[in-house]
């Protein structure tokens, strides 16, 4: 189990490699400078600014220097924001982006298991039916779509929830209705497949057999182990909360990284879409590796498989 | 047979007894039913399915319109006309105006033409690149395998649209640009799929045998085991097209995606996103048409699967 746990990491820190790695020689490949412009900027400022940005160096050098201020968490000096470190910035706006992306994750799981076993439970009736009609709208209309079409009903047309901003807690609702309803979607898939498959298996036979009560085979045998495949997809998850979020924040105007990263990308700043990137990236991997070691650790079955494997 | 010994003393048999039967080989061997192909008996299934066979005219219909609809009314996509903008539908503008007074029935069909052909090509992309590498590994196995694979692994954990969005900043967007950066990490769930079906397949007996009458290894791979890995090859293609022309959108929404005044159904919507809650129009339409391209490519797929491997059918 050790053994597995370590080459996750290994993995982990081998693809973050090569993420920081590409993203830079990428960005080293844009023609020109980012202080090429309209306006002629005197020779002596522009070797300054070379030198503030590590610009007059040679490539490999600027590489090395910048993996190791990676390192010591410092990823540059924004080039649109005056003397704006990136990592200030990231700090200062992903607040509310962890606040909304929490709050999605927790809606996300307790609304989507609880869906999907609703749907195994009530097998071919009428609770199933919808739940899976709802399932696939939720996978196949794009988040932002969603976003749009609560707003203009719930917000603008029957003034149920602000229209836009991020201060009390109703500006929550329209945001995480937005964001969740794909994972929702794909959690209760997940759910009600496994729990169908659970509730046909011996062991829900013996628990009833026992004479056990409807309630305690449900919480304790078929919630248990019908659960397992939604840890898979943990990982995913916050893949797509965070591309959603992008999205989302944009929409209602929250002042989250996603809403700093698409403005960067409009004004080709370039060292905070790198931080950005790179942000990102550390965040889906770490839940990656999370998931992975979460899954060896809950179901014992997954190691004996791997031995035999191997 | 269990015969009692007593009886059989009690019954003398005659010769006469004994009657011959013609027994007409022919007519045992006669097949009452006509016989299927693998591909005419999922075709029945997948007939019966009316989920998928909705699904699939809805997809028809979306592509027959993307074609032809942009002919059908005298405005071109790019056509502003400053003195109608942001008008509602009328018989004029079936879907309305957008605020350069372009008519939006032609940009959604122009949109959805763009969406197609980023779908279908990065899918058609994916398919050719990931069977080449899938097959690679699946077929030799071993040591290229293991390299093969690790590298592939690697790729993929690198979030994708991260990639594609770097991609995108430094190469200009346009749309083989936007296609080419979907596709570079697109591939590689399709090889992980042909590579897992080749080495199920490459231990059945049918590859042995064609193995031991001589058969080299193109004929092996290109006769025999692509060829009985086809099913979850197209579903796969199936699903990965809306999910490419959700990225597109996805990009879109960037300022990534393709730039104006050509336009996909994803840039349309973020457009229109502005002003959309006076105008909604101008976003209805092509999220209409989006939502009922990705809902059938993805329900036309779900049924390709279970027509295609009744396995999985419960």
């Amino acid at each position: 189990m050790f053994r597995y746990i370590f080459n996750r990491f290994l993995h982990m820190v081998v693809s973050l490699f090569v993420l920081i790695s590409a993203t830079f020689f990428l960005m080293k490949a844009i023609p020109g400078d980012p202080f090429t412009s309209e306006k002629k900027i005197p020779e002596q400022i522009l070797q300054r600014l070379y030198a503030q940005y590590n610009l007059d160096k040679p490539v490999l050098e600027q590489y090395v220097l910048y993996l190791k201020n990676i390192l010591k968490g410092d990823l540059g000096i924004s080039m649109k924001m005056l003397n704006q470190d990136v990592t200030h910035i990231i700090g200062q706006t992903f607040s509310s982006s962890l606040k909304l992306g929490v709050v999605a994750i927790i809606v996300a799981i307790i609304v989507g298991v609880a869906l999907g076993m609703l749907a195994a439970l009530y097998h071919r009736k009428l609770i199933d039916n919808v739940a899976m009609v709802l399932a696939v709208l939720g996978i196949a209309v794009p988040s932002f779509v969603v976003a749009s079409l609560l707003q203009y009903l719930l917000a603008y047309h029957w003034k149920i929830f602000p229209v836009m901003g991020f201060k009390g807690p109703m500006n929550y609702f329209l945001p995480v209705m937005a964001l969740t309803a794909s994972p929702i979607a794909v959690i209760a898939r997940l759910t009600r497949s496994s729990m169908l498959e659970v509730l046909h298996s011996d062991y829900i036979k013996t628990a009833k057999a026992k004479g056990l009560s409807w309630f305690s085979i449900v919480s304790r045998h078929v919630l248990r182990n019908g659960i397992l495949p939604v840890i898979t997809y943990v990982g995913p998850m916050t893949a797509n909360i965070i591309t959603g979020s992008v999205v989302i924040e944009q929409i209602f105007g929250i002042g989250g990284i996603g809403k700093q990263f698409v403005q960067a990308i409009n004004t080709r700043d370039y060292p905070i879409i790198m931080g950005i990137t790179i942000f990102y990236g550390v965040i889906l991997m770490v839940a990656r590796f999370l998931t992975d070691v979460a899954y060896v650790a809950i179901d014992p079955r997954i190691k004996l498989a791997g031995r035999k494997g191997d | 047979m269990a015969v009692n010994d007593n009886m059989v003393k009690q019954v003398e048999l005659k010769p006469e007894d004994f009657r011959k039967i013609d027994i007409n080989d022919k007519e045992a061997e006669v097949i009452q039913r006509e016989s299927l192909s693998a591909w005419q008996d999922a075709w029945e299934r997948l007939r019966q399915n009316k989920m998928a066979m909705t699904a699939l005219i809805i997809m028809l219909v979306i592509i027959i319109m993307a074609i032809v609809a942009p002919h059908l009314v005298p405005y071109t996509y790019d056509s502003n006309d400053l003195m109608s903008t942001n008008k509602p539908p009328s018989l004029e503008h079936l879907f309305g105006t957008d605020d350069f007074g372009r008519d939006v029935f032609v940009r959604t069909w122009m949109g959805a033409r763009i969406s197609l052909i980023v779908g279908l090509a990065a899918a058609c992309i994916d398919l050719i690149f990931g069977v080449i590498y899938g097959g690679i590994m699946g077929f030799f196995g071993g040591r290229v395998d293991t390299i093969m694979n690790k590298f592939s692994e690697i790729l993929y954990s690198i979030p994708y649209l991260l990639v594609v969005i770097m991609l995108l900043v430094v190469f200009e967007p346009s749309l083989w640009t936007i296609i080419l950066a979907l596709t570079i990490t697109g591939w590689i769930n399709m090889s992980w799929i042909v590579r897992g079906e080749i080495m199920q397949l490459k231990s059945r007996e049918f590859i042995l045998a064609s193995r031991s009458m001589g058969a080299d290894w193109k004929r092996l791979l290109f006769k025999h085991l692509l060829p009985n890995a086809m099913g979850p090859i197209i579903v796969t293609v199936t699903l990965s097209v809306p999910s490419a022309i959700f990225s597109e959108a996805f990009l879109s929404f960037l300022g990534l995606g393709v730039q104006a005044p050509v336009a996909s159904l994803g840039s349309m919507i973020n457009d229109s996103l502005t002003g959309w809650l006076y105008y909604p129009w101008r976003m209805i339409f092509p999220a209409l048409v989006i939502s009922l391209t990705m809902l059938s490519f993805n329900i036309f797929g779900d049924g390709l699967r279970d027509a295609l491997d009744p396995k999985l059918k419960k």
